[in-house]
């Protein structure tokens, strides 16, 4: 089989429907079409089923009970119902005392869907510490206990990080927060589907999760809201019928809820078997480019990442002209510095990666149908547009004559 | 970024890439001005050669290696184009705005087209300073 160009491999952006979903949601946009809300006729109780159904896949998926499971309308969502609506609820002291609302952690490098609600929250009064990760990446348990104190309200940390797929200490995060009796959220819209998750043994209180990270349609989401030990309570962003137990309000997106709970029971099925390949081929993939080039580096911690991301650095190369040299592969790209043609990472920042690494990375992530003739073209391509750009970098040249470029005399501009 | 097909062009097929030896070894050559402008963490840095003929003042070759997007490569690879069979004096005419035009730059990139005539004054201005030629007052572009 031929290979189609642009080759995907930006999973962690988004994620193809998995035809199994679309073909389960088809029905509830032409027959089974009922407002779940509608208690009096079958059209009502039809999509109702559907959205039970669905409930109960992704209570299954992420292993609670289908009452602790709110649908949103993405991951973006959740984390604000989460954040916010925990914030407000359990504030210590009441707006314009003068003193913190509360106190929050978080980590500088989370996704601006949590990012962002933190800062606002910050503007209204509270506390918050922005964790910083070391070169790995990573946040653990003792860095969250550091930074605790008496009126710490909510810890968020994303379970795995979107753009190099580090994998946290959220099991021992969440313990540390049950003793406290401090709320737990995670953002975990990169790990829910990808890797095994139960939200009782890891000790999580609100986990936000996705539908197109999994197979599933765009546009809709899930926020697990834990019911038991702690009973966590939430003010609601969104007032209205009271739908989703007044979490969140407003008619349910059923057939994006039908499909999110398919993509969650195939997740199930699959993970397993999908993560074996995944590892596999992305461990190709890295070895195939680190093994080509020097002056190259995979970001993150080595071992605690997702199997299907990796972040690679590549030094004396500028990012947007790598992007155009890699044309057919649809990727991410990011450089841990200011330039004019690329918004730096933040991220990437986070970790210290060094200058002469800082121009360009590319994040590459697969799926479940990449396939290795698609990685190893890849692969390839990399490394021959590294190759190419470097026969054109000056800077690569200067290093090999051994000049430390950190000691030339720029003409900043 | 959509570029226009010039851009393209120069950077898929880039003119006069190279240099007329090391760093240490052009330093030494009195025929040969060098112009090395911007910076790795502004995320371009454009290296410019010129041998020029000393006899006759004209440029008879140049060669650049550039550290930049897309358009920063076109912008210098055009500009080694322009130099060769120029005096030097005809080289310092280049303007910016030409290479704009030529290339179509989008406005977002006109400060490599600035660049590239930077790299252009300062080559030019290397070779004076190594040749005695004119109290050159330009040549704070060099550095």
């Amino acid at each position: 089989m031929g290979l189609k160009f642009p080759i995907y491999l930006d999973h962690a952006a988004t994620t193809p429907c998995d035809p199994r979903v679309v073909e389960a949601m088809l029905p509830f946009f032409t027959e089974r079409y009922g407002n779940p809300g509608s208690r009096n006729h079958r059209f009502g109780w039809e999509a109702e089923e559907g959205v039970d159904t669905a409930r109960q896949q992704v209570a299954a998926l992420i292993g609670s009970d289908e009452k602790e499971v709110v649908f949103t309308s993405g991951a973006t969502e959740s984390n604000n119902i989460a954040i916010k609506g925990a914030a407000y609820m359990y504030e210590r002291a009441p707006a314009g005392s003068g003193r913190p609302r509360g106190h929050i952690i978080s980590a500088i490098h989370e996704h601006k869907a949590v990012l962002d609600p933190c800062k606002r929250l910050q503007k209204e009064g509270f506390d918050v510490t922005f964790l910083e990760p070391g070169s790995d990446g990573l946040i653990t348990a003792e860095m969250v206990r550091g930074a605790m104190r008496e009126d710490t309200i909510l810890v968020t940390i994303m379970w795995a990080n979107n753009e190099i797929g580090t994998i946290n200490e959220i099991r021992e995060i969440g313990a540390l927060c049950h003793e406290r009796e401090v709320i737990f959220h995670t953002d975990a819209t990169q790990w829910v589907g990808k890797m095994p998750t139960d939200v009782g043994k890891d000790n999580v209180d609100l986990l936000s999760m996705s539908g197109h990270k999994i197979y599933g349609p765009k546009g809709v989401g899930a926020l697990y809201v834990r019911r038991r030990k702690p009973r966590v309570r939430l003010q609601s962003l969104v007032d209205g019928g009271g739908q989703e137990r007044g979490f969140r309000s407003g008619t349910l997106n059923v057939p994006g809820i039908v499909g999110l709970g398919k993509a969650a029971e195939i997740a199930l099925q699959e993970m397993e078997q999908d993560g074996r390949r995944l590892l596999a081929m992305r461990t190709r993939l890295e070895n195939a480019v680190t093994a080509a080039l020097d002056v190259v580096q995979v970001n993150g911690h080595r071992e605690k990442r997702l199997p299907q991301i990796t972040n690679i650095s590549f030094g004396f190369v500028e990012g947007e002209s790598l992007m155009m040299a890699v044309k057919e592969i649809a990727c991410s790209s990011g450089s841990a510095c200011t330039s004019a043609s690329l918004e730096p990472s933040y991220v990437l920042k986070a970790l210290g990666v060094g200058d002469e690494l800082a121009h360009s990375s590319l994040r590459l992530s697969l799926g479940r149908w990449t396939t290795d003739e698609q990685v190893d073209y890849a692969a390839e391509a990399i490394v021959k547009s590294v190759k190419k750009l470097r026969e054109l970098s000056p800077l690569y040249d200067m290093h090999k004559e051994g000049i430390d470029l950190s000691k030339v005399e720029w003409a900043h501009h | 970024m959509a570029y226009g097909e010039k851009i393209i062009d120069h950077y898929e097929k880039p003119r006069n890439v190279g240099n007329f030896g090391t760093t240490d070894e052009v330093k030494k050559r009195a025929d040969v001005g060098v112009g090395l402008v911007g910076a790795p963490e502004c995320g371009d840095v454009m290296q410019l050669q010129i041998k020029v003929n000393q006899g006759t003042g004209v440029i008879e070759d140049a060669k650049f290696k550039c550290f930049g997007c897309g358009s920063a490569i076109a912008s210098s690879s055009l500009a080694t184009e322009w130099l060769k069979g120029r005096t030097l004096d005809e080289g310092l005419a280049i303007k910016n705005t030409e290479i704009v035009e030529e290339l179509s730059l989008p406005p977002v990139k006109i400060h490599c087209s600035v660049l590239a005539e930077d790299a252009i004054r300062a080559a030019i201005a290397d070779y004076k300073q190594k040749n005695g030629i004119g109290a050159e007052s330009e040549k704070a572009t060099a550095h």
